[in-house]
């Protein structure tokens, strides 16, 4: 069992030993100084506090596994009917770089019905080998039947990697999978990069709050990733495909699930936020429709889309599909302009990989600033107006001298 | 019918910074709150105990004051409730957590269907509601958009997949983790905090579990580490722009003519 020790004879003021603590894990009942439940073990207290009043303490060690056993880095390949979502390929060009560098194979593991021919087209990625499973049972997600068949490829291949998409059915699958195998996932990673012991350094925002955290997996494989769509930069397609499709078998019973599918329908098309190459931002200063409505000219004039933060869809004041940030969706557009966004980092790591980041905010220490290229310090109730009439003025010059 | 949802005490905000100097972590007024998808949880709870009778219970991990959250899921109507609470759970990571949530349902009973809110606002991971249905060895459904229909031996609702919506019918005993569209959740009634004040909610730890290996539980079941946290990097190809509103209009319409946006 590990945990954090307190010396008590050590302890002389309680309430500063309190404060290291981000949790509020100790408390005090002017005798001892205790640590609850609520301890992360982050181990702040034994790095920043006094020396030897808090000392974190392990009992025995789990033997070490060895990791030569697992080779290969495998991603899963989402898609709808065949349809392959681009977030697949982005994981490729990851894994492919990982590979490399590690000197492992990688591969995709692929699941559906009628997908053969599609599995040729992902070897123009390089990928070393494409694994098939194609089952009439495999047509619609459901999570038994996928579980089952990325047991199997994991338990036949024993890669070491497995990169799954943050799709919907990426974060119900691979939670699913990695508790099989008891091992770690580590979700919305921001940066992923991989040591030669094969260790995966996945960095991702946590605790909620502005913190990134580098998370890996040091005693159990194989090691789970989610990453979100336009995170990472799908690959060139290579010009000689070297790599095969094999078409595995699974026995018929592992296949069988307690979930029946009654009705598909496609949604309406909207056009997704991820989609668009201008976004404009309302962050939590926007507290009305109508202020709303001011940055929604802008997206207009700028033939953009609007996004908003969280605090706008708790407010009810926005659909959920135009939240930016880790509970919304992530943006890569060539432009982002947000307005009174104080750039939260569950925020922040949803749009930092924006082209141009233009920020608008009163407080000249808005963390919103710290990724900004343009950071304007002043009020987007003043800015914005007249943002809309200087870019009309462009527009009605241009149409006067186009008529010329 | 047996229902349990599983609720999480949050932070009520999430500013956390880095103290630039010391490194150590700032958390700005540790005031707490339910995570505000496990409200739309209860909300599924309810509705279903309301219209095909039902027998709803709580449970929630996390320290002794973590409590408070349990007494407002009463108040909202919940019949039972009880808090998975141990000094050896701390540290866990999302397999930890899951197995640790598993074992404390398992010490409850068997429910019909288990209910989860999509994700929680601190972890914003969403994993923990499908492992917990991997370590009870049930089906799951994640992204529940609405309960369409609840029968004796299965229920069935609409999913949210991205581009499509499915429905699909599934077995007892089963998981399902909710969106924000299955319903405005019911504010607290006044009776029900009448009723609640006083009440006395149970405490399970890891002696009252099944499985009492403490190698499973906390850090030690936990095969993820956090290795060090940082503040994110800040960009330093910036440049400020002050001024009077007039200027910096002027000045951003001008610099997106020539990023050719506009």
């Amino acid at each position: 069992m590990a945990r954090i020790v307190v010396n008590q004879s050590l302890v002389t003021s309680p309430e500063e030993l309190m404060k290291l603590c981000p949790f509020g894990a100790m408390e005090w009942d002017n005798e001892y100084l205790t640590i609850n439940a609520a301890c992360k073990m982050c181990q702040i207290c034994v790095k920043k506090g006094p020396e030897g009043v808090f000392t974190c303490e392990i009992d025995e060690e789990a033997p070490a596994i060895d990791k030569g056993k697992w080779r290969g880095i495998a991603v899963y390949v989402d898609h709808l009917e065949g349809d392959i979502h681009p977030v697949t390929l982005e994981l490729v060009g990851k894994a492919k770089e990982m590979a490399a560098k590690i000197n492992h194979p990688f591969y995709c593991v692929f699941m559906g019905t009628n997908i053969k021919d599609k599995a040729n087209l992902l070897l123009n990625y390089g990928i070393d080998e494409v694994f098939v499973y194609d089952d009439p049972e495999l047509k619609h997600f459901r999570i038994e039947p996928y579980t089952a068949v990325m047991e199997d490829f994991i338990n036949k291949i024993k890669p070491t990697i497995v990169l799954v998409g943050a799709t919907s059915i990426g974060r119900s699958l691979a939670p699913r999978v990695a508790a099989r195998f008891r091992t770690g996932l580590t979700a919305d990673c921001t940066v992923l990069d991989v040591d030669e012991n094969t260790d995966l350094a996945q960095i991702r925002p946590a605790f909620g709050g502005n913190i990134m955290a580098h998370i890996y997996t040091p005693n159990n494989r194989p090691q789970f990733a989610t990453v979100r769509y336009k995170v990472f930069s799908a690959p060139e397609i290579d010009c000689e495909a070297k790599g095969k499709v094999t078409v595995c078998d699974i026995a018929k019973e592992k296949l069988a699930s307690g979930i029946k599918v009654l009705e598909v329908r496609m949604k309406e098309k909207v056009k997704s936020i991820e989609d668009a190459e201008v976004i404009v931002v309302a962050g939590s200063a926007v507290k009305k429709a109508e202020d709303l409505e001011m940055v929604k000219q802008l997206a207009d004039k700028l033939g953009g889309m609007v996004g908003v933060t969280r605090p706008l869809i708790e407010a009810g004041l926005a659909d959920p599909r135009l939240q930016i940030g880790l509970s919304g969706r992530t943006v890569k557009p060539k432009l982002i302009i947000t307005c009174g966004v104080a750039g939260a980092i569950q925020f922040v790591a949803g749009m930092d990989k924006s082209d141009y980041i233009v920020a608008i905010n009163t407080d000249e220490n808005a963390p919103i600033f710290n990724v900004a290229h343009y950071a304007i310090v002043g009020d987007m109730f003043e800015i914005i107006p007249k943002l809309i009439q200087q870019l009309d003025a462009k527009a009605n010059a241009a149409a006067t001298k186009s008529v010329c | 019918m047996e229902i349990i949802v599983c609720i999480k005490q949050v932070p009520g905000t999430s500013e956390v910074e880095v103290d630039p100097e010391t490194g150590v972590l700032k958390r700005e007024g540790i005031d707490s709150k339910m995570n505000p998808y496990d409200l739309y949880a209860l909300e599924t709870a309810m509705r279903i105990k309301e219209q095909n009778g039902a027998k709803v219970s709580v449970v929630s991990m996390g320290p002794p004051q973590a409590s408070v959250i349990i007494e407002e899921a009463f108040m909202m109507g919940a019949d039972e409730g009880i808090l998975l609470s141990d000094r050896k759970f701390a540290g866990a990571d999302v397999l930890a957590t899951a197995y640790t949530i598993s074992q404390g349902l398992k010490a409850l009973g068997n429910p019909d269907i288990i209910i989860c809110g999509k994700q929680t606002t601190d972890g914003d991971t969403a994993q923990v509601g499908p492992e917990v249905a991997e370590f009870l060895g049930i089906p799951h459904i994640a992204n529940v958009k609405k309960v369409i229909e609840v029968k004796d031996k299965s229920i069935t609702v609409e999913m949210d997949m991205a581009h499509t919506v499915e429905i699909a019918e599934m077995q007892y005993p089963c998981l399902i983790t909710v969106e924000k569209d299955v319903g405005q959740p019911r504010l607290p009634s006044f009776r029900l905090k009448l009723e609640t004040k006083g009440r006395k909610i149970p405490i399970l730890s890891l002696k009252d579990f099944p499985d009492k290996d403490e190698k499973k539980y906390g850090l030690n079941g936990s095969p993820t580490r956090v290795l060090r946290i940082f503040s994110p990097e800040a960009n330093t190809d910036r440049e400020t722009w002050r001024g009077s509103s007039d200027e910096l209009s002027q000045k951003l319409a001008r610099k997106l003519q020539e990023l050719k946006f506009v």
